[in-house]
């Protein structure tokens, strides 16, 4: 790939140390992963499988056993707000109404409230949320409440978007649309994206590169890129190009499927 | 046939007259034990009896006074509490070292009785307000700090880690998240202790106290005077009730978020 490496994941692993005498648990076997600059990747991998731990590691949120994760070729000591992340659970400040949510990190960094405005403004209008600006989380569906969730890491400006299993909770319909809406923003602003999932359909459509990962011990099995053009329309489901990169992931994701279902 | 389900709701008008029932009922038994002449009327007056009393104690004994200075004990103890309490409460919940350090004080300290402690507070503080409010301010202020540090420390720790990726620093996730989120929940707590507060009041108040309805009460047993006894008992019961019922109120408003 032509862009540049943003995003270095050099050696990365870790141990949960034993808990009552029980044998220490790899979560993650030391890994090496480089993300390009204005890339969307996914990691696609069964639960267990540790791509959530790798994720929080980049967040900054869980610390590494070994190895360590360079941004712009700094090193990563803890969660900061160069690094926006959407969380599977609903994490809107629910004592917040939607603009508040958005203004969040904004106040953190110290931009002025007449600044603040339009910047929030801006933002509902991409997630459309408009007219939902003074409502509070709960009076919110699940898709509205992770819409504001996007919109309120994107008003940071992050370096890079760091998505958990966002979609995780929803309805398929509504699935669906966010994976359009939050691609449509992707083309036009051209964020460096990791977005983790289990949805193989997801993970394709989503994507220019999925990352595919096994479990026990969680590491990185394969590298398949993703050469479906922009902008993607949701037709794109039915192609027979997208069905074959869909099958192959299938054929990956299911030894592991297997492997996991019959170790116990 | 109507059944009882478990958890079926009730409506509204009903459930307010089978709370008016009970009050009733209750009235009408004491009625009958009292008029019917089972119980004589030195240990226990009737309920008419019971109103002339306190209707006398308004009226003549200025009693009116000892309900304003119990309900100002029991807030000025209460806040200063409250004021003391929240704060360390906060940093006990948000801080686990502080916690390690202070845990184990609270926790011994809030099995002490606070009425135990009258008499002691007594030598010290003399039987002024000092003592009366220093009662209330013990029996309070523990339960307090390791409630509210309970709370806190429950914060969902999702919304903490969001909070860090949106740049907040650790002051800014204390002041931020940690006590908006549990603000409703401290509301709460004080509600509960200030229920509390009452009776540590009246337990002041019975010892070495010359005004309040404590001591009302105390000097109207000298006089066998029951009537005013229960009249007291009921007062501080409709008290309770009333800023019970306005702490609600007040959380509601300021909590809309957290209900429905």
């Amino acid at each position: 790939m032509s862009l540049p490496v943003q995003l270095r994941i050099d050696g990365v692993g870790r141990v949960f140390p034993s808990v009552s005498g029980r044998p220490p648990v790899t979560a993650l076997q030391p890994t090496d992963l480089s993300v390009a600059k204005n890339d969307f990747i996914t990691i696609l991998g069964p639960s267990g499988c540790g791509k959530s731990t790798l994720l929080r590691i980049v967040a900054g949120l869980d610390r590494p056993s070994s190895g360590r994760v360079l941004l712009d070729g700094r090193e990563i000591t803890g969660p900061g707000p160069d690094r926006g992340m959407v969380f599977q659970s609903y994490t809107l400040f629910p004592w917040l109404t939607v603009a508040e949510n958005i203004a969040f990190g904004l106040i953190e960094r110290g931009v002025p409230e007449r600044e603040r405005g339009p910047i929030i403004a801006q933002f509902i209008a991409q997630v459309g949320l408009k007219g939902f600006e003074n409502h509070l989380p709960k009076q919110l569906s699940g898709g509205m409440q992770q819409r504001t969730a996007i919109a309120r890491a994107l008003a940071n400006n992050p370096e890079i978007l760091l998505l958990d299993e966002p979609f995780g909770a929803l309805d398929n319909q509504t699935r669906g649309l966010m994976q359009e809406l939050l691609l449509g923003i992707w083309e036009r602003e051209r964020k460096t994206v990791i977005f983790v999932t289990h949805d193989i359909e997801e993970a394709v459509f989503m994507a220019s590169r999925v990352i595919v990962m096994s479990a026990r011990p969680g590491r990185i099995k394969a590298d398949v890129p993703v050469d479906l053009g922009h902008p993607r329309h949701y037709t794109i489901k039915t192609s027979p190009e997208f069905s074959r990169l869909k099958a192959q992931l299938t054929e990956e994701i299911r030894a592991e499927a297997v492997l996991a279902a019959t170790e116990h | 046939m109507y059944s009882l389900r478990p958890l079926e709701p009730i409506g509204q008008a009903a459930r307010i007259a089978l709370g008016i029932l009970f009050f009733v009922i209750f009235f009408a038994l004491w009625a009958a034990v009292t008029f019917g002449g089972l119980v004589p009327k030195t240990f226990l007056a009737d309920p008419v009896t019971m109103l002339k009393d306190g209707w006398e104690l308004l009226t003549r004994f200025g009693f009116a006074g000892d309900i304003g200075i119990t309900v100002w004990r029991v807030v000025g103890g209460f806040l200063l509490a409250a004021a003391v309490a929240v704060p360390l409460g906060i940093l006990m919940g948000a801080y686990k070292p502080i916690e390690a350090l202070l845990e184990p004080m609270v926790s011994f300290a809030r099995y002490l009785p606070a009425s135990a402690f009258v008499p002691l507070l007594i030598l010290w503080a003399g039987i002024g307000e000092k003592q009366k409010l220093l009662v209330i301010f013990i029996g309070s202020v523990f339960q307090i700090i390791l409630m509210v540090s309970v709370a806190v420390g429950n914060t969902r720790r999702d919304l903490v880690e969001a909070a860090y990726t949106l740049g907040s620093t650790n002051a800014s996730v204390v002041r931020r998240v940690l006590i908006p989120a549990n603000a409703p929940e401290i509301a709460e707590i004080l509600r509960l202790v200030l229920g509390w507060a009452w009776t540590y009041v009246i337990v002041a108040e019975l010892i070495g106290s010359s005004s309040g309805i404590g001591h009302m009460i105390i000097e109207s047993q000298a006089l066998l005077a029951t009537g005013q006894i229960i009249f007291g008992i009921i007062v501080i019961g409709i008290i309770g009730l009333v800023s019970d019922f306005l702490f609600k109120m007040i959380n509601r408003r300021f909590f809309a978020w957290r209900l429905a």
